[in-house]
């Protein structure tokens, strides 16, 4: 079990192979292979500080890994930035949600993808597309916000998320990497965003999802990666396993 | 300029759409005098002066008055943009008085008063470009880096002029000084044109949400892809810009380029920003409201100058204006 099962190069949607990563002495990952198939909901867990952030980083062009070959939709893609993950179609919700709170939800849907009439140098926005399609966005996806025009700043936990959420996947991203979606929010609000993925993965959107909750994990994922201590040491099917394996495996105990 | 009531600062029009609190709730609601501080605090001037001094509301007056104001209004608008980027600009009065030393200067060398007038703009843009080069490029806080352009460009402006007024006697700047078109002087009309550009600029432009992102949340703008350092040098190339129009109004309006700074330009500035409910943390900002607030200022100078009060308590007036202003926007919503 613990080496990770290959997967034919056209199921993946991403795939890495020898990945390290270094910050001065201190190793946060080493010798990674990793993949995440087409449509499925791909958990990655382990314990604090077990390299998960900084490899899904690695992977969407925050972080340059130091070694190894990274594959995106079938080809070699190493991204240099963020922006050029984002363009081959990785959406990333970050922890921090990079939300703008003083911004409306339909400004902060199309933040950097404005809809604009262009004329000669300068970038007009279309308000009235903008919002149209910010509804029918969120009603996509069902998610209920008070309103379109409202600041993020006024939005619940959970609220946000979802927008953020709803934000990756309207770009028609081909992959959304999420890292710990409920880890701020309450009971309700974990059970609405944990709905959000299931449309997510009912719809087949590829999905990489960082979390701490083994439970929750689970529920929501058709395959998991067990990080330990820098180093991928397991991958298992969600369905195949219980919560007292993934502990084993986490902590090492198995 | 002349009917705000219709141009409520857009932060505004997002809450009206969904539900019309009643009146005396609204009235009640610290954050609606926050928002509004410049208009209340500007009809309350008006009210007042009007009341003690009936000449205050005289259409010449009022005239004067809106021409005293153009200059600060045209600041107080590019202060705007870099406060909205979480920024101050505390070079903007020094790049006025560079812009109107370089006015002089080139138009006195004799290249005639339009290629002055551009090539005034454009250092004082460059002076903005190189302000907000030097704020990201070497990551150093904005008021250290506008506080050494402040220093630098003073030196500069002395060193260029020797210390001595030139005078500018051009007939096109008489004309824009006091010529009229309808009911305003053309500064009035400048400052109007400003207004609208801004206010475009800022609404209804992808420059304009970048920048209210940039200055929101600069980390999470990035994240997203926008490239926060270019909006910020933007922004303080834009108040040079606006420094640059400034010089070109003042020496219009005084017939000659001085090397002076006009301090209370650059504290009208930010004062006026303040009283327009524009965050000083970046992220919300209305053109308007720093106009009005501009406006209000000019007003209070010009109200307290008819009742024969001394010039020596307009700075005094002026600062407790815009503390208060400041105490009211901790209410902002």
């Amino acid at each position: 079990m613990s080496a990770p099962h290959h997967i034919p190069a056209a199921e993946a949607i991403i795939a890495c192979e020898g990945l390290s990563k270094h910050f001065g002495g201190i190793r946060a990952f080493t010798d990674v292979a990793f993949q995440a198939r087409r449509g499925e909901v791909t958990a990655v867990i382990g314990d604090n500080g077990a390299g998960k952030s900084t490899l899904i980083r690695s992977l969407v062009g925050v972080h340059q890994p130091d070694t190894g070959n990274l594959f995106f939709d079938g080809r070699a893609r190493p991204f240099a930035n963020p922006d050029e993950a984002r363009k081959a179609g990785i959406e990333t919700v970050h922890q921090n949600l990079a939300l703008i709170d003083e911004l409306t939800v339909a400004q902060n849907l199309f933040l950097n993808r404005e809809i604009v009439r262009r004329i000669g140098p300068f970038a007009f926005l279309d308000r009235k597309a903008m919002k149209r399609e910010a509804r029918s966005m969120l009603s996509r996806l069902s998610i209920n916000v008070p309103s379109i025009s409202q600041r993020v700043r006024r939005l619940s936990g959970g609220q946000r998320q979802a927008i953020s959420i709803c934000r990756a996947v309207g770009s028609g991203a081909k992959l959304v990497v999420m890292d710990e979606p409920t880890a701020a929010l309450g009971v309700q609000e974990t059970a609405n965003v944990e709905a959000l993925i299931r449309r997510l993965r009912e719809q087949s959107v590829s999905v990489i999802l960082v979390s701490h909750n083994f439970d929750q994990v689970r529920r929501l994922s058709d395959q998991i990666w067990v990080m330990r201590a820098g180093k991928m040491a397991a991958t298992v099917r969600a369905s195949e396993t219980s919560g007292n394996e993934l502990v084993a495996l986490v902590t090492g105990a198995a | 300029m002349s009917t705000p009531a219709d141009n409520a600062p857009a932060a505004h029009s997002a809450g009206a759409e969904e539900s019309r609190p009643s009146l005396a709730a609204l009235l009640l609601d610290p954050s609606f005098w926050a928002d509004w501080a410049s208009v209340v605090g500007l009809v309350g001037l008006v009210i007042v002066f009007g009341i003690a001094q009936p000449v205050f509301l005289s259409v010449a007056n009022l005239q004067a008055l809106l021409l005293a104001a153009a200059i600060l209004v045209v600041l107080s608008i590019g202060q705007t943009f870099v406060i909205a980027t979480s920024g101050i600009d505390l070079s903007l009065a020094a790049a006025v008085m560079l812009g109107a030393i370089i006015l002089g200067l080139v138009n006195a060398a004799g290249y005639g008063i339009f290629v002055a007038c551009v090539l005034a703009v454009l250092a004082t843009s460059a002076v903005g470009f190189l302000n907000g080069l030097i704020i990201t490029a070497g990551k150093i806080p904005d008021f250290v880096v506008t506080l050494g352009t402040l220093s630098g460009i003073t030196g500069l402006g002395l060193i260029l002029s020797g210390g001595e007024p030139t005078m500018v006697g051009s007939t096109f700047l008489l004309r824009l000084a006091s010529g009229s078109l309808g009911p305003f002087g053309y500064p009035v009309w400048v400052a109007i044109a400003a207004v609208i550009v801004a206010h475009i600029a800022l609404y209804h432009t992808r420059f304009g949400v970048h920048l209210l992102a940039t200055g929101g949340q600069t980390e999470s703008a990035g994240a997203l892809g926008i490239r926060t350092n270019r909006v910020k040098i933007a922004a303080y190339t834009i108040s040079g810009f606006c420094a640059g129009i400034a010089a070109i109004l003042l020496v219009a309006r005084i017939g000659s380029a001085e090397p002076q700074i006009n301090t209370s330009l650059l504290l009208n500035s930010v004062a006026a920003v303040v009283l327009g409910g524009v965050s000083l943390f970046g992220g919300r900002a209305s053109i308007l409201g720093p106009a009005i607030g501009a406006l209000m200022l000019t007003a209070l100078v010009n109200g307290l100058t008819l009742l024969n009060v001394s010039a020596f308590y307009q700075p005094l007036a002026v600062g407790a204006i815009v503390v208060l202003a400041a105490l009211i926007m901790r209410y902002q919503k």
